[in-house]
């Protein structure tokens, strides 16, 4: 003991291949976008160090600010969809799924979870396709039950264009909470709701009052999994309404606002600067919103042992 | 272990021979749907003159090629020759240094300054491209529904609007093909196709480079209350309608005119079953000038850093020649050569594009040159002001307004 300690260098040795990986894809390009945000090139093309200002202009020039917060409003309603729809949907269905007395659940099980697996291009593609005013099947489809007068052009219409690609994002995720539900849901030990039984609470009090709150740490880990990714989105909407994220921006998220301004567009030509400064909002935004889910919400969350 | 060494030394000295006996050049381009007319066509042309230059054709998709290659250039794994976008995209990577001065090519003479104005520096005295071909806007309609519904061929605006609504009386035909959901069909068929003949051509895209005039002026808001009427003409949900589907709808029968430019035609040749003909934006009046959009669109340049700018001038040159101005014309008829030589072609359709030079004055898209290298980009918004007008959304006047706030926001001779 006199020569202390040994220094577990086992540790460290199998920290580093992780660290190494992570830090060479992930921080370094971070801290390097970070750090570019904070230049921009003068007059004559030099890069120079400029401070905050391409925050200032980001916030301040109406020109940026107007499109930056039209960017955040669409993407916060794009969450609410997902939030709303997404999870709750993603809930019942594995609620659904662990009842014991559904036949076909490995089937329904596959079937809801492909979506997922499946290429923003493809999904964005077919979902074009079915939408489509001029050969779509869903003027059809409304039509069998006559409500093909309810049928409008939704991914032309700056009212529901957002609403409608949210739902087809959400369509596309809902695999995601439904697993991790179901599988929360299936930890929960039989002795817990035989007990429950005993004490006359089944069906749906059942699920209120035991399932619930076991599962609230799944849900909780599910909403800050969607918050990251809908506010990481660019995919589906570049792939159906393009970079400028018709119509008239009204599905313009901060994905997209970012990729055209760091890449350009058409005649625009990219401006790496500016992209940085968005990319930088965009990593203040997600992690204020994950802080405060970590230390808001997730210490207060009553874990059970069993 | 050292039969091995041998081996592997031996295979690589037999591979790296012909390699050293020719040189291979490689194209970056956006036309992905040329590819089997480089390979097929134009590539064996040039290898019967050169045999030891190897060219590849190596396209990627139209709209990530301006950002794939600005990321290639700066980390020096572009091909040895870049098609060029018009203006501005390509004058900044001259100015970079990516693309070398071209302005010595023998072939260079074989080019008007209009056609060369594409790929020029400001002052004209560097020029780094070799002007391939230009597009010319008009509308294709189809000649069997116009014959059937008993329809002339519309001269004036008067005649247009009668065309399209006799169209829409009979309703068998959709009479206009165009949709929003893409934005620039709205902007480059619509508002470039037939403003020039409200802003007359070169004389109002002047003015408003000088800052002579302003994109609130009747001659430039005028189109806009033109395109405010095509809504009606357009088909169901044409909110949601993109650019393939109205292609479709065309090449179909389904939809009796369409809004085009001349690169489409080509394609339609193909797809349609019905017999196509052509006409130029339609004038205020009947015996007034009448104006086109001649745009020049594409060109070829030499990366400055290719290791074989030799070759590479070798086959600049050739493109520069009138014999690919015939090849290139024709393999892809709507692709008008600049070429100072006239080229002859086969297409009845082409044929008819190209005639308007003749009768109409020409000019190029107005918010090309200069105007969209500031934020707001020019271009960019009127994409989405002349969609907006269509839809409804936004009056032809609010729309104005905009853009000309956004442009006199930066450029300093419209402050």
């Amino acid at each position: 003991m006199a020569s202390g300690r040994p220094v577990r260098w086992h540790i460290a040795v199998f920290l580093a291949p992780a660290v190494a990986v992570y830090t060479a894809l992930m921080i370094i390009p971070l801290f390097g976008t970070l750090a570019q945000s904070l230049f921009n090139v003068d007059g004559t093309g030099q890069r120079v160090f400029v401070g905050l200002q391409n925050f200032a202009r980001l916030f301040g020039e109406a020109l940026w600010s107007r499109q930056f917060w039209n960017a955040l409003g669409n993407n916060a309603w794009f969450f609410v969809i997902h939030m709303l729809v997404q999870n709750p949907v993603g809930v019942a269905l594995a609620a659904l799924l662990s009842s014991p007395k559904l036949r076909m659940a490995a089937f329904y099980r596959t079937a809801i979870f492909i979506p997922t697996i499946l290429s923003f291009v493809i999904v964005g593609f077919v979902w074009k396709l079915i939408l489509n005013p001029n050969w779509g099947i869903a003027k059809g489809l409304m039509g069998l039950v006559g409500l093909d007068g309810f049928f409008v052009p939704w991914l032309g219409k700056e009212d529901y264009a957002l609403t409608t690609l949210a739902l087809v994002s959400v369509w596309q995720f809902v695999g995601i909470p439904m697993m991790l539900i179901y599988a929360a849901l299936l930890s929960i030990p039989d002795e817990v709701l035989e007990a429950a039984e005993m004490d006359g609470i089944s069906g749906w009090s059942q699920f209120w009052k035991i399932k619930l709150p076991l599962i609230l740490p799944s849900i909780g880990i599910i909403s800050i999994l969607t918050f990251v990714g809908n506010f990481n989105a660019f995919d589906l909407i570049y792939v159906t309404q393009g970079a400028l994220a018709g119509p008239d921006f009204s599905t313009d998220i901060l994905g997209t606002f970012l990729y055209r301004t760091f890449f350009g567009f058409q005649l625009q030509l990219g401006d790496p600067y500016m992209g940085s400064a968005i990319a930088g909002a965009m990593f203040g935004i997600i992690l204020i919103g994950v802080s405060a889910y970590l230390f808001g919400i997730q210490t207060r969350l009553r874990r059970y042992q069993f | 272990m050292t039969k091995t060494f041998r081996m592997a030394l031996l295979t690589s000295t037999l591979l790296a021979g012909p390699a050293l006996a020719e040189t291979t050049l490689t194209i970056e381009s956006w036309r992905n749907d040329d590819l089997t007319i480089w390979q097929d066509v134009l590539i064996p042309a040039f290898n019967a003159q050169h045999p030891d230059i190897k060219v590849v054709f190596a396209p990627s998709a139209p709209t990530e090629y301006n950002a794939s290659l600005n990321s290639k250039l700066e980390a020096g794994s572009a091909g040895d020759l870049i098609t060029c976008r018009p203006f501005d995209a390509s004058l900044e990577l001259y100015n970079k240094g990516f693309l070398a001065d071209l302005s010595g090519l023998a072939s260079m003479a074989n080019f008007s300054p209009v056609a060369k104005s594409a790929w020029q520096t400001d002052d004209g005295s560097a020029t780094f491209c070799v002007p391939m071909a230009s597009v010319i806007h008009g509308f294709i309609y189809n000649k069997d529904a116009f014959d059937a519904l008993g329809i002339a061929v519309p001269t004036t605006n008067e005649e247009f609007y009668a065309a399209l609504d006799k169209i829409k009386a009979d309703g068998t035909y959709i009479p206009m093909a165009m949709g929003t959901n893409d934005q620039w069909e709205a902007a480059t068929m619509g508002y470039q196709n037939i403003g020039p003949t409200y802003w007359k051509g070169e004389e109002g895209r002047l003015a408003l480079i000088k800052g002579e005039q302003k994109l609130t002026d009747e001659p430039w808001v005028a189109p806009y209350r033109e395109l405010a009427k095509w809504k009606d003409y357009l088909g169901d949900g044409f909110e949601a309608q993109t650019y393939p589907d109205s292609q479709n709808m065309f090449t179909l029968g389904r939809a009796a005119i369409y809004p085009a430019g001349s690169w489409e035609i080509s394609g339609f040749n193909t797809q349609a079953e019905f017999k196509m003909g052509a006409f130029p934006p339609p004038v205020a009046a009947a015996g007034d000038t009448c104006y086109i959009s001649d745009h020049n669109d594409i060109a070829i340049g030499l990366n400055a850093k290719s290791p074989n700018a030799e070759a590479g001038k070798v086959f600049l040159e050739w493109v520069g020649s009138p014999e690919f101005a015939t090849l290139y014309a024709n393999a892809l008829p709507g692709f008008f050569s600049l070429n100072s030589t006239p080229v002859k072609m086969e297409d009845p359709l082409a044929q008819e594009f190209v005639s308007w030079r003749e009768k109409c004055k020409s000019t190029i898209r107005s918010t090309y040159q200069i105007l969209s290298r500031g934020t707001p980009n020019l271009e960019n918004e009127t994409w989405n002001a002349s969609a907006n007008v269509i839809k409804g959304t936004e009056t032809p006047e609010d729309a104005a307004k905009r853009l000309q706030d956004g442009l006199a926001s930066w450029y300093e001779p419209q402050k």
